[in-house]
C-alpha cells in the first residue's frame, strides 16, 4: 500500500506492509541508498512483513517522491530529518521504530540516531554500507593527525574507494551521464558487479534518482567531513552489518565505532555492496533477531544486546570475528557425534549459529545438540543419518530445508578409518570406505550445495579431507584414496561454485586425537588383533595429543577467510610443503612400515 | 565407621565447609590469590597446621587449565572473578594427622553450561566406585572414565595434573611442630607419598592413579583422593573426595558433601 506524505515542499511516497489494526507489531522502517529507491527493499520487506509492520519511503528526489526546488541545498541532512519526522508522524508510530538503512539510508540513519531530536522515537538502528559522515570526518582527522604507516594505508585505501564521491562533485556531468548512457547501462553493470540474478534490475526511475541523488553528496559530504560533529553518539542499540567485499567502503571505517555506539552489535557477511538485493533472507533474519532482542530488552528493562558469552579469553579475538559472521546462520555438521565434527559444532555454536548435528549415532548427535545449545547456539537440532545412504541423505536435506531453512555452512566431516595393505583390503572394505568417506561428501555437496546455489545468497562448504590425501603411504591405501578424492572434489567444486558466491574449503588434518582410531578397521588382522591395534593406535594418537578443538578453530578460520586448502597440524603442513619441494622424499616416507 | 576414619571425615567436612564459606564470599573483582589466601586463613584459624597442599583457586578458563604448559601455572594468579565465571577451590589441609584433599566447583551467578557439567560429574563418581568394587585395574578404570567423558562430549582435564593422575593416595602424617612446604606441598605428606612410591614400586603398585603402566594393578587398600576433572571450552568442573578402599570392598568416606547433596536435591 503506497500513500503520499507532505513534507517541507515535497511529497514523499510511503509504502507499508504487514500493518496490524491493533498496532501491536513493532515497526521497522527501511531507508534506501543511492542510486536506489524504496524498491530495493522489496524482498527484505516481504520477509519482514510476516512479523513486523514494515515501512519504506522514497527519499526526496527519488522514486515516486518529488524533488525539492531548487535542488541545491534541498538535500541537506536537516531537511532529510524533516522528511523522516513527517513520515513518522504520518504512519502514527506511537512506539519507537526500528530503523534500517542501506548506503545513504544508513548515512541518514546515523544522523537521526545521533540527534537528540529523535530521542524516544527510535528503538534501534541497523546500519549497512553507510557510515556517519561525522564519524567519517573524525576518522579522517584522526588519521591525518597521527599518520602512522598503517593509518596512511587505511586513508589511502578508503580514498581510492571513494572515487565516485569526487566524480559526483563535478557539476552537470554526473546528471548528463546518468540520464544518458550510464543510466541505460547501470542495470547490466550492477548485475555483473554484484552477481545479481537476471531480471532483478533497478526500476525505471533510476536515471532521475541517480541524477537528483548527486545532490545528497554535494549538499552534505564536504561540509560534514570538514566540520564533523564531536557529539554524534548513538544511545540506542546499533547493529552494524559489514559486507567484507564492499568496493566503496573499507572495513576499517568502523574500527573505533564502539566509542560512538556503545551498544553495538557487529555482523559481517562475505558479499559486496548491495546487501538488500543479494542477501535479502540473511538481512531479514539478522534484523528480526536484532529487533526481537531489543524489544525483549525494552520489556525486561535490561540490555539484551551484548557481547557473546564466553570464558575463553585466549580466543576472544577470533571468537568475535566468528560471532560477527555466523550468528544466526544455519550450520550443518555431519559426523557431529564425536571428534572433529563435535568440536566444530561447538565452535559454531559458540559463535551463536543455528546448528544441525548429524550423526549415525543418534544419542551422541543429541548430546552434541544439547551442549551446543548450552554453549551459545541460537538453536540446535540433532539428526540421525548415515551419510553413506543416499535416500536417508535425500530425506535429511528435505527435512532440514523445510524445517530449518537453507544451510549457510555445510561441514562434511563424517568419515571412517581403515588401515592395512592394499592386497589385504577386500572389495567390501573398499566399498564401505568409499561409501562413507567419498559418497557421504558427494551427497552432502550435491543436496545442500544445490539448495545453496538456488537460493543465491552464497554460503560455504567445508570438506574434511586429510593429510593422507597427499601423503602416499602403504598403510592407508583405501583411506588415502578416499580422502584424495575428497580433496580434488573440493577443488573442482570451488571452481564451479565460485560463480554462485559459495566458497569451498578442504581441511587436511594430520594425527588428531579423536575416536577414529578406536573404531578404525585394520584389514588383515584377526578379531583379537583388531582390538589390540585399535588400543595401540588410540594410545599413539593420544600421545600425539592434537585436540580436535584446534581443527574446529581452523575450520571456522577457513570459512571466514575462504581458504581453499588448509592443512592442520605441523605434520600435515610439513608433508604438503615436502610434496612441493621434493615429491620423491614424500614418496619415500610412504614406504615406511606402520609402527603398529 | 572405624575410629581411624572419623578424623579423616571430620577434616574433609571442615575443608568443604571452608570451600563453601569462601565461595559464598566471592564477588566480582576478587582475585585467585585473595581467594586462596582467605581459604588458608580460614583453615588456620580452625587449627590446621600442616597441608598436603596449600589452597588453590582457579577462575574462568583456568578452571579448564586452558593453555597450561608448566606446573607453575597451577598456582593462584591475579585473575579476577567476573559475573558468570566458573571457579574451583582445591585445598588439602591436615588436621590431627589426618589428611583431606577436596575440590569445590562453583560459578558466580547462573551459568546453565556449568550446571550441566556439574550434573554430568555424578556419573563419574558412580563409575569410579563401581570399577573399584569390581577390582578392575586402576588404569582400566581410568580409561573407562576417559571414554565416559568423550561420550559426554568433554575433555579429560585431570590429565593436566602431574603424571595425569585422576587420584592419589593420602595417609596419616606425623604431627610436627614445624611443617614446611615445598612449592605448595607439605613436606610430611610428600614424604609419605615418596615412601608409598618406593614400597609400591617393590610390590607392583603406585600411590598415583594414572593412565600409565605403573597404574595397571587392582585397587590398593587405603584412602584415595579421587578427582575427576571435566573440561568443556573454557569451563572446568571437578570434585575431589576420599575413597576408602579395603581388601574386598570400597566406599566413599562421606556422602554428606555439597556436590552429592546438590545432585540428590536436583534428582528429588
Amino acid at each position: 500500500m503506497t500513500r503520499f506524505v507532505e513534507s517541507a515542499g515535497v511529497r514523499l511516497a510511503v509504502a507499508e506492509w504487514g500493518a496490524d489494526a491493533a498496532g501491536e507489531r513493532p515497526t521497522v522502517l527501511l531507508l534506501h541508498g543511492y542510486p536506489d529507491c524504496k524498491e530495493v527493499w522489496r524482498e527484505v520487506a516481504g520477509e519482514l512483513a510476516e512479523r513486523f509492520h514494515v515501512v519504506a519511503y522514497d527519499v526526496r528526489g527519488h522514486g515516486a517522491s518529488t524533488a525539492p526546488r531548487p535542488q541545491r541545498g534541498g538535500y541537506r541532512l536537516e531537511k532529510l530529518a524533516d522528511d523522516f519526522e513527517a513520515v513518522l508522524d504520518a504512519i502514527g508510530a506511537d512506539r519507537p521504530v526500528h530503523l534500517v538503512g542501506h548506503d545513504w539510508g544508513s548515512v541518514q540513519g546515523w544522523e537521526f540516531a545521533t540527534r537528540p531530536r529523535f530521542e524516544g522515537r527510535l528503538a534501534s538502528f541497523t546500519s549497512m554500507s553507510g557510515p556517519s559522515l561525522d564519524h567519517f570526518g573524525l576518522w579522517i582527522k584522526e588519521r591525518m593527525g597521527h599518520p602512522t604507516p598503517r593509518r596512511l594505508a587505511q586513508l589511502l585505501g578508503q580514498g581510492v574507494r571513494s572515487w565516485y564521491v569526487y566524480a559526483l562533485h563535478t557539476p552537470v556531468l554526473p546528471e548528463l551521464a546518468w540520464r544518458g548512457p550510464l543510466g541505460r547501462l547501470w542495470p547490466k553493470l550492477l548485475a555483473r558487479a554484484e552477481r545479481l540474478p537476471a531480471g532483478s534490475c533497478p526500476t525505471t526511475s533510476l536515471p532521475e534518482d541517480a541524477a537528483h541523488g548527486a545532490w545528497l553528496y554535494r549538499d552534505n559530504v564536504r561540509e560534514r567531513l570538514l566540520r564533523p560533529r564531536e557529539d554524534a553518539y548513538a544511545r540506542i542499540p546499533v547493529q552494524l552489518i559489514t559486507p567484507t567485499g564492499d568496493p566503496f567502503l573499507s572495513e576499517h571505517l568502523y574500527d573505533g565505532l564502539d566509542r560512538w555506539a556503545p551498544r553495538l552489535r557487529r555482523r559481517t557477511v562475505a558479499a559486496k555492496h548491495w546487501l538488500p538485493r543479494t542477501r535479502p533472507q540473511l538481512l531479514a533474519r539478522w534484523i528480526t533477531d536484532f529487533v526481537d532482542d531489543v524489544e525483549r530488552g525494552r520489556s525486561s528493562g535490561e540490555s539484551a544486546v551484548e557481547a557473546p558469552r564466553s570464558h575463553a579469553p585466549l580466543k576472544r579475538g577470533a571468537l568475535g570475528a566468528a560471532a560477527e559472521r555466523f550468528a544466526g546462520r544455519l550450520v550443518l555438521v555431519t559426523g557431529a557425534g564425536s571428534g572433529i565434527g563435535r568440536a566444530t559444532a561447538f565452535a559454531f555454536a559458540e559463535a551463536g549459529a543455528r546448528v544441525v548435528a548429524v550423526d549415525r549415532d543418534g544419542d551422541s548427535a543429541a548430546r552434541t545438540a544439547e551442549l551446543a545449545l548450552l554453549s551459545g547456539a541460537r538453536e540446535a537440532w540433532a539428526q540421525t543419518v548415515d551419510v553413506a545412504e543416499e535416500q536417508a541423505m535425500d530425506k535429511l536435506a528435505d527435512r532440514v530445508h523445510t524445517e530449518y531453512g537453507v544451510v549457510d555452512v555445510l561441514v562434511n566431516n563424517a568419515g571412517i578409518g581403515i588401515s592395512g595393505r592394499f592386497l589385504d583390503t577386500s572389495v567390501e572394505d573398499w566399498r564401505r570406505t568409499l561409501d562413507v568417506n567419498l559418497w557421504g561428501v558427494i551427497h552432502g555437496c550435491r543436496l545442500f550445495g544445490r539448495r545453496m546455489a538456488e537460493r543465491g545468497e552464497g554460503g560455504h562448504i567445508v570438506n574434511i579431507a586429510s593429510a593422507a590425501a597427499y601423503q602416499p603411504t602403504k598403510t592407508l591405501p583405501a583411506y588415502s584414496t578416499s580422502k584424495a578424492a575428497v580433496l580434488m572434489l573440493s577443488e573442482c567444486l570451488r571452481a564451479e561454485f565460485a560463480a554462485a558466491g559459495i566458497g569451498v574449503s578442504a581441511i587436511c588434518p594430520g594425527f588428531v586425537n579423536t575416536s577414529i582410531t578406536a573404531t578404525a578397521r585394520f584389514v588383515g588382522a584377526t578379531n583379537d588383533e583388531q582390538e589390540r591395534l585399535r588400543r595401540k593406535a588410540s594410545r599413539m594418537y593420544r600421545r600425539r595429543n592434537y585436540p580436535p578443538e584446534k581443527v574446529a578453530d581452523a575450520i571456522v578460520r577457513a570459512v571466514i577467510k575462504d581458504i581453499p586448502v588448509l592443512p592442520v597440524t605441523p605434520e600435515a603442513r610439513t608433508a604438503r610443503m615436502l610434496g612441493r619441494v621434493s615429491p620423491g622424499a614424500l614418496r619415500a616416507l610412504g614406504r615406511i612400515d606402520s609402527p603398529l | 565407621m572405624a575410629d581411624g576414619l572419623r578424623g579423616f571425615r571430620d577434616v574433609q567436612r571442615l575443608a568443604y565447609e571452608c570451600a563453601q564459606a569462601i565461595a559464598a564470599r566471592l564477588r566480582p573483582g576478587v582475585t585467585e590469590r585473595q581467594a586462596a589466601r582467605a581459604a588458608r586463613r580460614w583453615l588456620v584459624e580452625r587449627g590446621v597446621r600442616d597441608w598436603f597442599h596449600l589452597p588453590f583457586a582457579w577462575f574462568g578458563d583456568r578452571t579448564a587449565f586452558a593453555g597450561f604448559k608448566l606446573p607453575t601455572q597451577f598456582f593462584p594468579t591475579n585473575r579476577r572473578l567476573e559475573p558468570g565465571m566458573p571457579f574451583i577451590l582445591d585445598m588439602a589441609p591436615v588436621l590431627d594427622g589426618c589428611t583431606s584433599d577436596i575440590g569445590y566447583s562453583g560459578c558466580l551467578g547462573p551459568n546453565p553450561l556449568h550446571d550441566r557439567l556439574t550434573a554430568d560429574l555424578r556419573e563419574h563418581r558412580d563409575l569410579v566406585l563401581r570399577g573399584v568394587r569390581e577390582r578392575r585395574p586402576l588404569r582400566t578404570i581410568y580409561e573407562d572414565v576417559d571414554r565416559l567423558m568423550a561420550r559426554q562430549g568433554y575433555e579429560n582435564r585431570h590429565r593436566a595434573y602431574p603424571f595425569g593422575v585422576i587420584a592419589h593416595r593420602v595417609d596419616r602424617v606425623r604431627q610436627r611442630r614445624f611443617n614446611p612446604h615445598i612449592a605448595g606441598f607439605g613436606t610430611q605428606s610428600l614424604r609419605g607419598l615418596a615412601k608409598d612410591a618406593v614400597r609400591g614400586h617393590r610390590d607392583g603398585w603406585s600411590p598415583l592413579w594414572s593412565p600409565h603402566k605403573f597404574s595397571d594393578h587392582p585397587p590398593t587398600p587405603g584412602l584415595w583422593a579421587v578427582e575427576p576433572h571435566l573440561g568443556f571450552r573454557g569451563v572446568g568442573v571437578k570434585f575431589e573426595e576420599l575413597l576408602v578402599v579395603t581388601e574386598t570392598d570400597a566406599y566413599w568416606l562421606d556422602d554428606e558433601l555439597p556436590h552429592v547433596r546438590r545432585w540428590e536435591g536436583s534428582a528429588a
